[in-house]
């Protein structure tokens, strides 16, 4: 009898908490086109599966007219749920709650799921949206942020952790997302910056909006930051859905297999590329006819597009792919391709994911500005990334494969456990017209006609060199195929590597050139 | 992407030329210029505070120019050899960005001859 009076006190206790900033701070959440923290949750996880902890906690900051504040669950929503049935960790910024600023508690109940996730082994989403610190606790908001990135570096590579930015994101607050695996945008709803336009107007007299500045567009095309971009929340939130069935959820295990399905491949693999090195074509065309369904889920696909990587099945396993893309700056590696393409590797790596490269590059992309902003150091970390990795590790050369591109794009020389090349593949120490102009400079100079001599001199190089054989005939090609055998060796050579064991050297950590 | 927007361009990797398509973020890259060593250029985006210099006269290396006031740090900024002064692009006030022409100098040398 007692116990029902206590029930319903919990009843009603709940229910004003849930209700975040009131209905009033609701309504202007929804007027500016954004779900509200509970309700993202719920759309994102399975129907039922929410189970909120410290709705309760309140903030104990005693200054500023603070003390007789009551923030409801201090601004943010944490717990636990599932996705397709995967357990996982969560917390939403409520926005309506004082700006979803963040103070000392706050950022508590952060680093209480995140302590969680870690140890239960499971992923943690997390969803932001909050004006940034909570400038009446002072010192506590700022001790807030650095106990989430010291706990988003604990859990990187040993848990995935996942971020959304659904509202703003400004000055400390973007490093929890930037420190994570994957980060999340929606079109004029995300804003992510480190100074914002007010303090760039007031130091610089620059005037610059939001969205130009760091909105979600800028995010997944210019900084890549973003590594998914979304029109909607509702789209965005499906696309967490997707990523999370594809990765394992913790670095001790594989990512959940699914029932093997053919490529739906519309157009036939031979017909994909031109003959002619000169010419492009999409390269995902490619990996649609050989993933399982002709599905791939592209990450960072308007960033670096010269670089294509995202994840696939073969077999019902997931795979990473890393592949050139010839449409876009003819698929050369330069500062943002490489840096792109070394994060992604070294995910795939920390997860357990083998990595398929399909190659076709002409070389690094040439210019002052690449060799100013450190190419060099950029594009080292590819080489480092792949080296450095274990998992199954498998190349196709589709076409070119030039001078240092050759090397980094996961060589033999770098560790490749299989080398594939199709026999349209050209493997060499640099272009045909370049390594001619070189190689027969006197015969070029001396001839009475030097254009004509150039031409049979380059055509000379691409018989004799532009070709996979002279690699396969060193034995660091394993085996020229045809473009249709190729789905068939790579399903045998992942289920040949399914038990690889590689050794490296002991060490507290390498020095990759970050 | 959208790529039927836009038309395949030749680009140049090396010594032959390839068919591809540009990103935005290439095209709209800053072309490289030789920095050159008559031009005083701000190497942090702030306000001047002070200038001490007038155009048309002639100053010491070492001699001080103006106040740049960035990130609370006022940067006095000197002569880097000596030289007379062609053109002063700012005013005390000024916000200006990075890489801002502020002063523009002569040869002295070439001036006499």
């Amino acid at each position: 009898m007692t116990l029902k009076k206590n029930i319903l006190a919990l009843r009603q206790k709940k229910a004003i908490v849930e209700k975040g900033g009131g209905d009033k701070a609701i309504e202007k959440q929804v007027a500016m086109g954004k779900l509200t923290a509970r309700e993202r949750i719920l759309t994102l996880l399975d129907e039922n599966s929410f189970h909120e902890y410290d709705l309760f906690v309140e903030h104990e900051e005693r200054n500023f007219g603070m003390d007789d504040k009551v923030l409801a669950g201090d601004g943010v929503i944490t717990g636990t749920g599932t996705i397709n049935g995967a357990p996982i960790c969560i917390y939403a910024q409520d926005f309506t709650v004082m700006g979803g600023s963040l103070g000392l508690k706050h950022a508590r109940k952060i680093t209480k799921i995140m302590d969680h996730a870690l140890r239960m082994k499971v992923p943690c989403i997390g969803i932001n949206d909050s004006g940034g610190a909570r400038i009446q606790e002072g010192i506590g908001a700022l001790a807030g942020y650095g106990e989430i990135f010291y706990r988003n570096t604990m859990a990187s590579g040993v848990i995935p952790q996942i971020s959304v930015s659904l509202g703003p994101c400004a000055g400390g607050a973007v490093y929890s997302p930037a420190l994570t695996d994957f980060v999340f945008v929606v079109e004029n709803i995300s804003k992510m910056f480190i100074t914002g336009p007010n303090v760039i107007e007031t130091v610089l007299g620059e005037k610059i909006s939001q969205e130009d500045l760091g909105g979600a567009r800028v995010h997944a095309e210019i900084t890549g930051n973003a590594h998914f971009y979304a029109m909607s929340e509702i789209e965005c939130l499906e696309q967490i859905k997707e990523l999370i069935s594809l990765i394992p959820h913790s670095n001790q295990q594989k990512a959940a297999s699914v029932e093997p399905k053919a490529p739906k491949a519309t157009k036939n693999i031979e017909n994909i590329i031109p003959a002619d090195p000169k010419q492009p074509y999409d390269v995902r065309e490619v990996i649609y006819a050989l993933t399982d369904d002709s599905k791939f889920l592209e990450v960072h696909e308007l960033w670096a597009a010269n670089i294509v990587i995202g994840f696939g099945r073969l077999n019902g396993e997931t795979i990473g792919f890393v592949a050139n893309q010839p449409m876009y700056l003819a698929g050369v590696l330069d500062c943002d391709s490489s840096d792109k393409a070394a994060r992604f590797i070294r995910y795939c790596d920390a997860f357990n994911i083998p990595i398929v490269t399909l190659e076709d590059m002409p070389g690094y992309l040439p210019g002052v500005d690449q060799e100013h902003a450190g190419v060099i150091r950029h594009g080292a970390k590819m080489l480092y990334a792949y080296s450095e990795a274990t998992v199954p590790k498998i190349t196709v050369i589709l076409r070119k494969a030039y001078g240092g591109g050759y090397i980094a794009m996961n060589s033999r020389h770098l560790g490749a456990d299989f080398m594939l090349a199709w026999p349209s593949a050209e493997i060499a120490v640099m272009g045909p017209e370049g390594a001619a102009n070189i190689i027969f400079r006197k015969e070029i100079m001396e001839a009475e006609d030097e254009d004509a001599m150039r031409q049979q001199k380059v055509q000379e190089y691409i018989e004799k060199f532009a070709n996979p054989y002279v690699a396969a005939s060193k034995g660091y090609i394993d085996a020229v195929i045809e473009p249709s055998e190729t789905r068939g060796m790579l399903l045998h050579a992942l289920e040949v590597s399914k038990n690889k064991d590689d050794y490296r050297p002991a060490k507290k950590h390498g020095i990759p050139p970050f | 992407m959208e790529n039927e927007k836009q038309e395949l361009v030749d680009f140049a990797v090396t010594a032959r030329k390839y068919k591809t398509l540009l990103t935005k973020k290439y095209l709209n890259r800053k072309p490289w210029v030789n920095p050159s060593p008559y031009e005083i250029q701000s190497i942090i985006p702030g306000t001047i505070l002070e200038v001490f210099v007038a155009e048309g006269e002639v100053y010491k290396e070492g001699a001080p120019l103006l106040i740049l006031e960035a990130m609370k740090m006022q940067n006095r900024i000197q002569m880097p050899f000596t030289a007379r002064i062609k053109k002063i692009n700012v005013e005390v006030g000024s916000r200006i960005p990075k890489d801002s022409l502020m002063i523009e100098l002569e040869s002295v040398d070439e001036i006499e001859a």
